[in-house]
């Protein structure tokens, strides 16, 4: 089953889901969010069966690799690692989840449909833009990914969603365009020929200079800092979750953005292996910054919403801390805890969305305090997955965390205790969310709302169930991810001495 | 006496065949007037001017292909003042495609009868004898002959090799032109006065470029491109006679083209000629000019290249600069797409300042999209009327608030003017992008860091303004207080814009999905140009 072009159908389905959803009326208008639920469920489960395919250590596989246009050297070229099959994996989970908790977002069954249509043709995108191994598609998919997200947040927020969806779209548009002159300069100054946008010609390559590598891989390295989001360029993610539906942030926080982590550690690291080494500690000092900003500013917030935005940047931080430490468990950490995160954070905005549904607010001290009496089984669902931002051992975000701790410990050591210090600010605002909210004497006004729904409860319950499993059993991920980061750590290795040579003929110039 | 007889003798007419059918044509389209009955005119000329082009481009097209014909350039004449190599013929084929879906515009009339120009040229404007000739029902069909002898110049523009016979061309094309703009049915004064600033404006470049003709012929003591290379080539450093007559030349040639400092005609003949004369001009003009562009620069690059190479490249950046700021403030919708296409010539002069094979490749292949998708874009306009609260149609609908919700009321002409919109800003799977693709690649691979780089920002703010379009289209509301002369609507016509607004799309979608073969072809083309 390995020659089935598992890849591209898992492309095209969610494409094709998206034009019947969008633009046949009638009846299939009229149930569009339980035709698109029922069809992303099963394209969930053909990835499902995909993964049984996939062989642990096998590298790149499901490989589809055909001419495209051979003048730029571009292919269409797919293949995945196990870095891709979980990031994918995570797509497909998350798509239905959010079209489920959607049900009561959008009233007009029109609306329904162009907003279910929207959902899958971003899952067409996501999929392809984790398993594209071509420099250039992958750029177009980077790009292309902004329209249907664009429109979620501009036609389906709420109050300054034309806005915030601007600043998302000028943001993403301004790091893609600067990805752009980098891809354009992959093309003229790297290989060349039939292939020259094949990550596979471009791994390890060398660059005519240190500083053309260089000046290439912060092309690509700004695009993927804004997209990801790293401080100081995370400011779109806080006003786009505001004003988006929280299903949407779903999907941009947990999926999109981690194209940009993705991009780090799949297209930057071993394209640029000594350009990656040499930005590494100005990298790292900016993810720790990041941590640290997004925690603090996560604490001042009253608007849920934007609370869990900047606990992202502070996540982020995390994984870019792990990627850039080049140890294999800090890698292994950062590309487990991209999944985790994907799972803790899509949950944390999901119960949010009932929050506010339920109560009409998305100021945390507007739904509290003391709503835990009337809705326990929400109180207690909301703890557990704020727990997982927390990284509570036992839960999967916690091996992660763990593990990017652990593995930047071994290079960095001042870096990886000041780290640290994040996990207690996590610990902080969570907590102190769920205080605001759940706990002491009720409001007047809580008679009434409704506990969690059989339809929400199945929302958030394979979230929870799978942070358990892979809390309690991480082996199968970290089997997945272990081999791919082992090649990627191997071309940033085989590139360190020459960073470290040119480094030591840089002080010995200045000492002259 | 003998000699030039033989030379007469000794011409290659067949080869000549596509030139002399467009312009046989033409002063057939002449006679058609004096003598056709007036009521079967208009049918008559269209049917005549379209064969004209759709054989013209067959015989091309025939030629190109044929591996005897195609494989050396041929030289018509023992003067050389025309040569048919690959390049001429591929610009020729790109002219007859151009000029035959600007034709189908050019004929299309509503189902009311009203197609795009003034029943009468030479009524004054508001008077009571244009009132007249109007009910009257009076058509302008000589509009057909003129447009075929401004194609017949066009085909000629690219594969002049001499001087002479390039301003010849030029002329031909241009007095047309000139005159076609003053044409419009609506807002005559408008299109009056774009008319006499096009005269004015073209003479003085012509003027240049003759001038500059006079200083090369000075300096060299030749009027053949070839014979002028060869002299350049054994003069050390730099001839200040030789340099001055050039510049000059190019000069007459950027106008054309549409290049800053040379553009200021660009926006108010845009705007106020008859829409489907717009897209013609734009599309087939620049694919000649260009061709011409290409022929005095190649020919000279050997010698003259670190001279004349700053100038161009100047004249590339504030081209794509000035494009594409100003283009951002415009209101009305044919002037935000005659400073597009200031920005467009800029692009593709980056292709063509590398002097490489492949930044020429990607200009030949960006010339021939961008026309396909020109015509096609003011194809779209030209639908997009003014209708007044009683529901009356009137002129065409440019102003961008006229435009509002176009997407709720024409859904498919407005998709269609999106997918036009985003060739034109460069969008993956587009045509529009694999050129400039192609020429910033070219830019950067050469080491024209400047060039691509200003070329890309420049592609980014220019995309802002195509998708203020897109947005205006589809996602405005109505506007607050009603549009001055009432809301765009697209109209009903008798069907021969649709045909060839969607030859445009398919083109612009097939050579931007799959755009290899045909660079290849592109890219053959620019190796036997390229020194």
């Amino acid at each position: 089953m390995q020659n089935f072009p598992w890849l591209t159908v898992l492309i095209a389905a969610p494409a094709v889901g998206a034009l019947v959803v969008w633009l046949v009326p009638g009846p299939v208008r009229r149930y569009a969010r339980q035709i698109a639920i029922a069809w992303s469920v099963l394209i969930f489960a053909v990835g499902v069966v995909m993964a049984t395919q996939f062989e642990t250590g096998g590298g790149y596989q499901f490989t589809e690799n055909h001419q495209w246009i051979p003048q730029f050297g571009i292919r269409y070229y797919l293949a995945i690692n196990g870095i891709g099959l979980t990031l994918i994996l995570l797509s497909l989970l998350l798509v239905p989840l959010v079209l489920l908790a959607a049900t009561k977002e959008q009233t007009t069954p029109s609306r329904q449909a162009h907003y279910a249509a929207l959902v899958l043709a971003l899952e067409s995108f996501m999929v392809a833009v984790f398993a594209a191994r071509d420099v250039f598609v992958f750029y177009v998919l980077f790009e292309a990914m902004l329209i249907p997200v664009y429109f979620l947040i501009g036609s389906f927020g709420g109050e300054g969603r034309r806005r915030a969806a601007l600043k998302f779209l000028l943001y993403s548009l301004a790091g893609g365009l600067i990805m752009l002159a980098g891809v354009i300069a992959v093309w003229t100054q790297g290989p060349g020929g039939a292939a020259g946008f094949s990550i596979d010609a471009l791994t390890g390559y060398t660059w005519a200079s240190p500083t053309e590598e260089r000046l290439i891989f912060l092309a690509f390295f700004v695009a993927f800092a804004i997209k990801a989001p790293m401080f100081p360029v995370h400011t779109w993610l806080p006003d786009a979750a505001q004003a988006a539906k929280p299903g949407t942030s779903v999907l941009l926080v947990g999926v999109l953005d981690k194209v940009g982590t993705f991009g780090m550690i799949a297209l930057c690291l071993p394209m640029f292996p000594q350009a990656s080494v040499w930005a590494a500690p100005v990298i790292i000092a900016l993810a720790v910054i990041s941590i640290f900003w997004g925690a603090f500013l996560a604490l001042g917030q009253t608007d849920i919403l934007r609370m869990i935005a900047y606990t992202s940047v502070s996540h982020f931080g995390f994984i870019v801390l792990g990627i850039f430490a080049f140890t294999q468990t800090g890698a292994i950490g950062s590309t487990f805890y991209m999944v985790n995160h994907g799972l803790s954070t899509g949950g944390l905005f999901l119960l949010a969305g009932f929050l506010i549904a339920k109560r009409g607010t998305q100021d945390m001290t507007q739904m509290g305090p003391g709503l835990q009496r009337t809705t326990p089984a929400l109180a207690g669902t909301f703890l557990v997955v704020g727990l997982s931002a927390v990284a509570l051992p036992g839960l999967s975000t916690f091996v992660s965390e763990f593990m990017v701790m652990a593995g930047a410990y071994q290079t960095h050591k001042g870096w990886a205790v000041v780290s640290a210090l994040g996990v207690i600010l996590a610990a902080l605002y969570i907590l102190l969310a769920y205080q605001k909210i759940f706990t002491g004497p009720p409001r007047e006004d809580l008679e009434g709302t409704r506990d969690l729904t059989f339809r929400e409860a199945w929302v958030v319950g394979p979230l929870i169930a799978l942070m358990l499993v892979l809390g309690f059993y991480p082996a199968p991920a970290i089997d997945t991810l272990k081999e791919p980061v082992n090649d990627t750590l191997s071309v940033v290795d085989g590139a360190r001495p020459l960073v470290v040579a040119l480094q030591s003929e840089d002080v010995q110039e200045g000492g002259e | 006496m003998s000699s030039a007889s033989d030379a007469f003798l000794s011409l290659d007419w067949g080869r000549l065949a596509p030139v002399l059918i467009v312009l046989g044509a033409a002063v057939a389209g002449v006679l058609v007037e004096a003598f056709v009955p007036r009521k079967a005119r208009r049918p008559v000329q269209i049917i005549l001017s379209l064969l004209a082009v759709v054989a013209a481009g067959l015989v091309t097209l025939m030629m190109a292909l044929d591996p005897d014909k195609r494989a050396v350039p041929i030289s018509l004449s023992s003067a050389q003042s025309l040569t048919l190599d690959p390049m001429a013929m591929y610009l020729q084929l790109a002219v007859c495609a151009s000029a035959l879906l600007g034709l189908l515009v050019i004929a299309d009339r509503t189902v009311q009868g009203d197609d795009a120009f003034t029943p009468q040229a030479a009524s004054v404007p508001g008077s009571e004898y244009e009132d007249q000739a109007r009910r009257a029902g009076l058509v302008q069909t000589d509009v057909y002959p003129l447009v075929l002898f401004a194609t017949g110049g066009m085909l000629l523009f690219p594969a002049a090799r001499d001087l002479l016979t390039m301003f010849v061309a030029l002329e031909v094309l241009s007095l047309p032109l000139y005159l076609l703009s003053g044409l419009a049915r609506h807002r005559r004064l408008l299109s009056q006065e774009a008319s006499l600033k096009y005269f004015l404006l073209g003479a003085t470049a012509s003027a240049f470029f003759l001038f500059g003709c006079a200083w090369v012929y000075g300096a060299t003591g030749q009027l053949t491109l070839t014979g002028i290379g060869l002299q350049t080539g054994q003069h050390l450093g730099m001839d200040p006679i030789l340099l001055v007559g050039v510049i000059l030349i190019c000069v007459g040639l950027l106008f054309k083209v549409g290049a800053v400092p040379f553009h200021s005609w660009t926006p108010d003949v845009y705007q106020g000629a008859p829409t489907p004369i717009t897209g013609f001009m734009a599309a087939c003009t620049k694919i000649a000019a260009f061709g011409a562009l290409l022929r005095v620069l190649y020919s000279m690059v050997p010698t003259l290249e670190w001279d004349i190479t700053p100038a161009l490249w100047t004249v590339a950046i504030l081209t794509m600069v000035v494009g594409t700021v100003v283009g951002v403030v415009q209101k009305d919708i044919k002037r935000m797409l005659a400073y597009s296409a200031i920005a467009h010539a800029g692009f593709i002069l980056t292709g063509v300042v590398t002097f490489t094979s492949e930044g020429l490749t990607g200009s030949l292949f960006y010339l021939f999209t961008y026309g396909l998708a020109t015509v096609g874009g003011f194809g779209v306009i030209a639908l997009i009327r003014e209708v007044d609260a009683e529901g009356h149609m009137r002129g065409e609908a440019t102003s961008l608030d006229q435009w509002r919700g176009l997407g709720r009321r024409s859904p498919v002409l407005a998709s269609v003017f999106a997918i036009f919109l985003l060739t034109f800003a460069g969008i993956p799977l587009t045509s529009g992008f694999v050129g400039k693709f192609a020429v910033f690649a070219a830019a950067f691979g050469e080491g024209a860091w400047a060039l691509g780089l200003v070329g890309l920002a420049c592609s980014a703010v220019a995309a802002f303004f195509y998708f203020r379009v897109i947005v205006v289209m589809f996602f405005a509301g109505e506007p607050a207080e009603p549009a001055r002369g009432g809301l765009g609507v697209g109209v009903r016509t008798q069907g021969l814009t649709q045909v060839a607004i969607t030859v445009a799309l398919i083109a612009t979608l097939v050579l931007g999905i799959v755009p290899g073969w045909f660079l290849d072809f592109t890219g053959d083309l620019s190796l036997l140009v390229v020194p």
